[in-house]
């Protein structure tokens, strides 16, 4: 969509060359596949190959481990490309590298970091990311999941994941549990559990009505024996897994205006073509009110994930203004998306438009990673000083 | 094997243009450009050439300060180094480029250099031809398979109904058509490494430019649709129309 606020010129020219790279690939090979996968209710794997290539797997981390090295906008840009094609595309890169490569990066020994990510940037080893349960979702800190450590050092593992992105197809699964009979989240740790350990099962769950291009699967753990090196050792409290989840909610902020201009963009093709009383229903001031509140609201939520970007690039960045980005752009996105279905009229609910698709994916990513309502109260805390949790 | 590859910035051909107010360019703002399209495809193939074989790809390009973005991007699939030739505007006097281009090869100790066939933008195609004359070099435009063994160059052409098959000695001047080779997407990895790559900037000798372009105007409108009849009744008057008028018949 046009760049009305030229915000391009606040981008470098590298942070413009990775966007109009990954830009070109979605395009090319994510855009024609995209409707049927998602009927069909398939992750396309044809085109993990090319992503890999073009090297957006762990794209902000180093280039010692196989990654790009990029800095924060550029990745933010990367996720926006990608949910310009699908949610669950953009959901299946954003776990690999900030649900699972970030944190064998930044809790993982030098050998787990050796041994994971540049295969995972190469797409040859695909990661999922263990932290919700069924009875615990918003309040993490109360999963029942549990790590004993044995006379020998090794682990035994019990108990459930659910919501589990890509947790069918994952090589390695990175689960956060309690350990050693201890109740408190002060006792969580992250653990490696590979495929085909005994004792873990991953099951496909049916009948979503969104996200049907993503994997998402229930994990169960029952007396996993794990070696001792299965533990991430940086890793500890629930604050582990929360500093993933304020990564991979950065990358969700951008990704969701990508969502946003898809949509925007196909209505307003629509719109300036189709012909109603004799003349493109554009002209009528109904669709261009509803054009210009979509077109402020998504320039507004591009300068706060710059913003935002910027002040992660400057490593100043707190995860409640994260907060405010994650909710503020999802939340727009899913009004965007629907205002788009409402526009393209009855052809709207076909897979051949993407605006229902996106309606639909949204609605997931309005839940998950913090609920609306869960971002709202950490600004509300933030601002208040008062917890609403507890 | 040391290839250059002359690569000329262009426009997206899928931009809606405006006449600028000078009526003799196109309006910028807000055009997207590019690697004209048969400029990249002869990256592309040098760049698997030597990824076989070895040697190095030198991309060079014609044209102001905005080059330097399109020759960046010809580095993050994989050039080893790029020359601006750089010039205050537009050059269309084809020999003029031909001259600045032969200028900075000369010497260069290439063992082949590549052109697009033609320019997304102005289509002129002369540009390879003139550079390979003013270098005493042979050359084979439109070429849609290239073979490059013991010093010598084996070209396909696809004609209107056949294709040729044209052998020559290395050094040589080819132009490529589509087909050759699908351009890469530019790494994310190579985008970060081709801010480290050599990009020299210099200016461009062209000469006495002697061709400018006097005015540029956008197509005029077609004709609205007609409706001639209804049913079998209308079809011979419709054949008459496509083969009379339309002359498509």
């Amino acid at each position: 969509m046009q760049d009305f606020y030229d915000i391009d010129s606040q981008l470098s020219e590298d942070e413009r060359a990775v966007r109009d790279s990954v830009r070109q690939f979605v395009d090319e090979q994510v855009l024609p596949v995209i409707g049927s996968a998602y009927i069909e209710g398939r992750f396309p794997r044809e085109i993990l190959p090319g992503m890999a290539e073009l090297g957006v797997f762990g794209a902000n981390l180093p280039e010692e481990y196989g990654c790009a090295g990029l800095n924060n906008v550029a990745y933010g840009l990367i996720n926006q490309e990608l949910e310009r094609g699908d949610s669950g595309i953009r959901s299946f890169a954003s776990v690999q590298s900030s649900l699972v490569m970030y944190p064998i990066y930044a809790f993982g020994t030098e050998e787990q970091k050796q041994h994971w990510l540049p295969r995972m940037a190469r797409g040859e080893a695909i990661g999922c990311f263990g932290l919700t349960e069924p009875d615990f979702g918003s309040n993490p800190s109360g999963m029942i999941t549990m790590a004993k450590e044995q006379g020998d050092g090794t682990w035994r593992l019990n108990g459930s994941k659910m919501w589990i992105t890509n947790g069918s197809t994952a090589d390695v699964a990175v689960v956060w549990a309690k350990t050693n009979g201890d109740p408190s989240d002060k006792s969580i740790r992250g653990f490696l559990v590979p495929k085909g350990a005994k004792g873990f099962k991953a099951k496909d769950q049916k009948g979503k009505l969104s996200l049907r291009a993503s994997d998402t699967s229930e994990l169960s753990f029952d007396d996993v024996e794990l070696p001792a090196d299965a533990i991430l050792p940086k890793s500890g409290t629930l604050k582990s897994p929360l500093m993933c989840l304020t990564q991979a909610r950065y990358g969700i902020s951008w990704g969701a205006i990508g969502a946003a201009m898809a949509c925007f963009e196909e209505a307003l093709a629509y719109a300036q073509n189709r012909i109603m009383f004799d003349k493109p229903i554009a002209g009528f001031q109904l669709q261009q009110l509803k054009f210009a509140d979509m077109l402020t609201e998504i320039v507004k939520a591009q300068l706060v994930s710059l913003h935002l970007g910027r002040l992660k690039d400057a490593g100043s960045y707190t995860p409640q203004q994260v907060s405010l980005a994650k909710r503020n752009n999802v939340n727009m996105a899913t009004d965007v998306a629907r205002e788009c279905r409402r526009i393209l009229g009855a052809n709207g609910i076909l897979a051949e438009y993407s605006a229902l698709r996106h309606m639909a994916n949204l609605e997931s990513v309005y839940t998950y990673e913090g609920t609306d309502d869960v971002h709202a109260l950490i600004l509300g805390q933030a601002v208040t000083g008062i917890s609403a949790f507890k | 094997m040391k290839i250059a590859v002359c690569i000329k910035r262009a426009p997206d051909s899928e931009t809606r243009f405006r006449i600028a107010a000078s009526g003799t360019g196109i309006d910028e703002a807000g055009v997207k450009f590019d690697i004209s399209d048969f400029d990249s495809y002869a990256v592309e193939y040098a760049l698997q050439v030597t990824e076989k074989g070895g040697g190095e790809v030198v991309v060079i390009s014609v044209g102001t300060d905005a080059s330097q973005e399109t020759l960046r991007k010809a580095l993050s699939m994989g050039a080893a180094s790029g020359v601006l030739l750089k010039t205050d505007g537009p050059v269309f006097d084809s020999m003029a480029v031909a001259r600045a281009l032969a200028d900075e090869l000369q010497g260069g100790g290439y063992d082949l250099v590549l052109f697009g066939k033609v320019a997304a933008d102005t289509a002129a195609g002369a540009v390879g031809a003139m550079t390979a004359e003013l270098l005493g070099l042979p050359c084979v435009n439109s070429v849609s398979k290239l073979d490059l063994a013991d010093g010598r160059g084996t070209a396909r052409r696809d004609l209107e109904g056949a294709a040729e098959t044209v052998e020559f000695p290395l050094p040589a001047v080819v132009s490529i058509d589509e087909g050759i080779a699908r351009p890469r997407y530019p790494s994310l990895k190579g985008i970060m490494a081709a801010k480290k790559k050599p990009l020299e900037s210099k200016p461009a000798q062209l000469g006495d430019v002697r061709v400018k372009i006097a005015k540029m105007e956008l197509p005029a409108d077609r004709p609205p649709g007609r409706i001639i009849g209804e049913g079998a009744a209308a079809v011979p008057e419709l054949v008459r129309l496509l083969q009379d008028e339309a002359k498509v018949l």
